[in-house]
């Protein structure tokens, strides 16, 4: 219990990857909620690789989790970007409004 | 012993902060409690001895995604209490995929072994704490064995920023902006006619 190896390491990360799938499902209206539990799997991700990559002694995971982190940045912006857009023309962002392209 | 208490401690902020993001009933809230978590997701990398991804992490998650994020949510106007509205209704099903899929995870992680071939299968070996920081050992392999990718990188931040930034911008009609090329072409003769007035007679 007292020393801490991957294990819990892996253990931490899977909650929170398990907590940003049921954000999704939870928030199934709010886009704004979405994207931040696409945030929370990222960083259950970057825990992943962080741990791994300290545990087996590879700096390759550390270089891997930080080019994650940059794609999570690019994600949030664009996604915060569409979202701006989206309430300027329609005036809501509930999930279920967006149809434009529904046909 | 330290170090356990402090994973502990930690672990556990970071998943209540997480719960509370999901669940939290003002958006604004759920930011700041993403904020949190990203904090105590820097203080596990810490603990591991990753301090540069630690610091990478509060500065790019605190500092830029969560203050954008905080700005759109206070920014947009939207009733937020209507998009909760299915909150109850989506409990079950989520519960159970959650569930589901920790079990999955649960499963994996009791059943791996390491290859003993992974010894001999490492990149790049961390060098020991006391020759050499983990900073300067990142250094080391991000600008020479990693560039490509790091510039791969920085082109995915620059047609992120371009893309955001064409999304958002918008030329509205009828605001009224200083032109000052225009200012300062002006000359004295377009603009300022002189006449003869004859007195007493007025312009």
């Amino acid at each position: 219990m007292l020393e801490i190896g991957i294990g819990h390491y892996l253990t931490v990360a899977a909650i929170l990857f398990t907590l940003g799938i049921f954000g999704i499902f939870l928030n199934r209206k709010n886009v704004i909620i979405i994207l931040m539990s696409v945030e929370l799997i990222l960083l259950a991700v970057n825990i992943n690789l962080v741990s791994f990559s300290v545990f087996l002694q590879d700096l390759t995971g550390q270089i891997f989790a930080m080019l994650v982190l940059t794609v999570a940045a690019a994600e949030g912006a664009i996604g915060l970007a569409i979202i701006v857009v989206y309430f300027r023309n329609r005036g809501t962002i509930a999930v279920e409004d967006i149809n434009l392209m529904k046909g | 012993m330290i170090a356990a208490i402090a994973f502990y401690c930690f672990a556990a902020v970071a998943i209540a902060s997480a719960v509370m993001v999901i669940s939290a009933r003002n958006p604004v809230h759920s930011v700041l409690f993403l904020i949190l978590t990203f904090f105590n997701a820097a203080g596990l990398f810490v603990l591991i001895g990753a301090e540069f991804i630690a610091m990478i992490l509060i500065v790019v998650y605190v500092g830029a995604v969560a203050v954008l994020f905080l700005f759109v949510v206070m920014m947009l106007d939207i009733r937020f209490a209507e998009l909760r509205e299915g909150f109850m209704q989506y409990l079950p099903v989520g519960g159970l995929i959650g569930l589901i899929l920790l079990v999955e995870l649960i499963m994996v992680g009791g059943s791996w072994a390491l290859s003993p071939a992974v010894e001999k299968a490492r990149a790049f070996p961390a060098p020991p704490v006391d020759q050499m920081t983990n900073t300067h050992a990142i250094g080391q392999i991000l600008y020479t064995d990693y560039i490509y990718l790091f510039q791969g990188a920085g082109l995915v931040l620059l047609v992120a920023m371009i893309g955001a930034i064409v999304l958002t911008l918008r030329t509205r009609d009828g605001v009224k902006k200083q032109k000052i090329a225009q200012q300062v072409a002006r000359r004295p003769e377009d603009t300022v006619e002189l006449h003869d007035v004859q007195t007493g007679s007025g312009v």
